[in-house]
């Protein structure tokens, strides 16, 4: 199969993700078995019949179900998520808030991801079965399996509280105000306004959930790296190579590594999921306003608007970041084109 | 030559019966070459033996209010402190083990149960109902698990029950996909054909013969799966969306310390706990995917 083709089919599959994405999240919210305009509508609100009258009619919820998803689904399609309860606002609106926050809090995660996770794994690898691999998986595996919300509370505890050496919850000091925004980015948009000061503020305050939340995916790159440098090291090219007296360092550099770190891009995408499941404990914990904070928000009011919303979001983000992996990894590797 | 066939099945099955046992030995002698599977084994029988005897050895009743000593640091009668209701933090960390063990193991057994069942029938059978079948399982990996675990347990009301459910409507897909990939790969092989050439009906080809030889990465992920949901059920209770308050439940305790940096040891202690049996289950399943993937097992 050729590249295009591969490609071609993915896009092709995309739309029906996103139906089954939507659908999915539709029939989750509508397993409440409570009136759905009563989790939707203030009680205040509840109590004026025009307002519930044309919620109904704008949410179709005296037509039957698959025709109130279609509805949902016309809604959806020209950006209209409907509105939060707990914010009393759309959730279009509330995202678009909220979105900036947990890129930047997922991209610093990925950067410790990315930057200890792989050169671990590679140590592991290259000195495997002595102490640095013993070592090395002792600490992925502590990543992988600590409870992200505790290691929030206790590293806050410890740096924050304790020994005041880092800022706590919050993107930004109470008494520093927001820079301009740009991106939305605190640390961009306050280098772009030359704010060293708010940079700086923003960096300390970035640390700490963003250490946190890639402690996960930094443990999980480390194994996948390990694993797949072993695979590539076991190959008969790498015979050939030391056979023609390139040192060890030479044949892992150059020969090895590019091709080990191949299947790491699928981890990475992969990645991104278990970041936004863990930015939803982390957020809490930091007081972060972002996109996880809301979904818990949201779950706890039973906002369901903001729930679909939120979920569908994230939903579609992921399958795009994975999609651009599979490409990425299609590129890197022609084995992989053959399959679906 | 009629009887030729029959001839060929008498021998074949007795044999399949008597390989299977000798493998699970083989598999345990291997378990005990990697240093990080033991020690996975070993943490996990011990947090067992302290959830199987938690009524013995806890020293309080984990629900038992003192008021008179509220908040108290760790000290020789309550070695883990106290929490604000002057609960025995010691003992409700042991009876934690009562609740995360047993829902991670049920929860695997039921999605793995659900996810082989489907998967292996849908990679069996092939065409159009796999084609169905794997793009309702992408749909359900498209959404991060904790992001979709919530949803679903706000949706059908807080608890813990709702809360396993939701854990095992997440889970499913992942196994499904693992028996599928491993069940196209083992139907083409030849022993397969044989047994379709002497009319073996598809159900026993499936059970008998595909399964049996298809579940060696489940196993793996089975065990690492276990850690997962523990953490995810724990993540759910945190929120508020799991165990309601009384229970001694690891992160229902730890989201009673979250505004108490003073009092640290109300949640440092469930954590740890939890933390250790995770990471049991995972030594668990990092050493299986070692000794079990030929790819990466000894060089040479």
């Amino acid at each position: 199969m050729q590249l295009w083709q591969y490609v071609g089919r993915r896009l092709m599959l995309m739309p029906i993700l996103i139906i089954g994405i939507t659908l999915l999240a539709f029939i989750v919210s509508h397993l409440v078995p409570a009136d759905p305009l009563g989790m939707v509508l203030s009680e205040r609100a509840m109590n004026n019949p025009e307002i519930v009258a044309a919620y109904r009619a704008r949410w179709g919820y005296d037509l039957p179900l698959y025709q109130q998803y279609l509805v949902y689904v016309k809604n959806l399609a020209h950006g209209d998520l409907g509105e939060s309860i707990a914010t009393q606002r759309s959730v279009r609106e509330d995202l678009a808030q909220f979105f900036p926050a947990t890129l930047e809090l997922t991209l610093a995660a990925m950067m410790f991801t990315i930057f200890i996770g792989i050169p671990l794994g590679v140590i592991a690898g290259i000195y495997r079965d002595s102490w640095p691999d013993h070592l090395a998986r002792v600490l992925a595996l502590i990543g992988v399996s600590v409870p992200v919300f505790w290691l929030g509370l206790l590293l806050l505890n410890i740096f924050y509280f304790h020994l005041d050496w880092l800022p706590g919850p919050g993107r930004l000091d109470a008494d520093i105000p927001p820079p301009p925004t740009v991106t939305g980015l605190y640390t961009i948009d306050s280098l772009l306004a030359g704010q060293w000061a708010t940079f700086k503020n923003a960096l300390a305050h970035l640390f700490l959930p963003a250490l946190v939340l890639g402690a996960y995916t930094m443990g999980a790159v480390s194994r996948m790296t390990r694993s797949s440098l072993l695979d590539v090291l076991g190959q008969d090219y790498m015979r050939t190579a030391k056979a023609k007296g390139l040192s060890q360092w030479a044949v892992i550099l150059r020969h090895a590594l590019r091709n080990a770190l191949i299947p790491t891009v699928t981890i990475v995408g992969l990645a991104f999921g278990d970041l936004m499941s863990g930015a939803v404990l982390t957020e809490t914990i930091f007081s972060w306003p972002g996109m996880g904070r809301y979904a818990v928000t949201a779950a706890s009011y039973l906002d369901l608007q903001a729930i679909m919303g939120v979920t569908i979001v994230i939903a579609t983000t992921y399958i795009l970041v994975n999609l651009a992996a599979d490409i990425t990894y299609g590129l890197l590797d022609p084995r992989i084109r053959i399959g679906g | 030559m009629s009887q030729t066939p029959l001839a060929i099945d008498k021998d074949a099955f007795p044999a399949a019966e008597a390989r299977r046992p000798s493998r699970l030995r083989l598999g345990l002698r291997h378990l005990r070459r990697s240093n990080a599977a033991m020690i996975g084994l070993a943490i996990i029988l011990f947090w067992l033996f302290i959830a199987l005897f938690a009524p013995k050895i806890a020293p309080y009743d984990p629900l038992e209010q003192d008021l008179m000593h509220r908040l108290e640091p760790p000290n020789p009668v309550h070695w883990f402190g106290s929490d604000e209701l002057g609960r025995d933090i010691f003992s409700r960390v042991l009876y934690g083990a009562r609740i995360s063990m047993p829902l991670g193991i049920v929860v695997v057994l039921l999605s793995g149960s659900i996810g082989v069942v489907i998967g292996g029938i849908s990679g069996y059978v092939g065409g159009a109902f796999d084609e169905l079948i794997m793009r309702v399982a992408d749909v359900f990996l498209a959404f991060p698990s904790l992001v979709l675990a919530m949803a679903i347990t706000a949706a059908l009301g807080p608890g813990l029950n709702n809360a396993m459910l939701a854990i095992v409507v997440v889970l499913w897909p992942t196994y499904a996909r693992v028996i599928r990939g491993q069940v196209l790969a083992v139907k083409s092989r030849e022993y397969i054909e044989a047994a379709r050439s002497i009319g073996a009906p598809s159900h026993r080809i499936l059970l008998r013969h595909i399964l049996p030889n298809s579940y060696t990465p489940v196993f793996v992920k089975a065990s690492l799966d276990i850690g997962a949901a523990i953490l995810i059920a724990a993540g759910l209770s945190f929120i508020g969306l799991g165990a309601p308050p009384p229970i001694p439940e690891w992160g229902t305790m730890i989201s009673m310390g979250r505004q108490k940096f003073a009092q640290w040891w109300i949640a440092t202690f469930p954590g740890l706990a939890m933390l250790m049996v995770v990471m049991g289950f995972n030594f668990l399943g990092d050493g299986l995917r070692d000794l079990l993937d030929p790819r990466i097992r000894r060089r040479g």
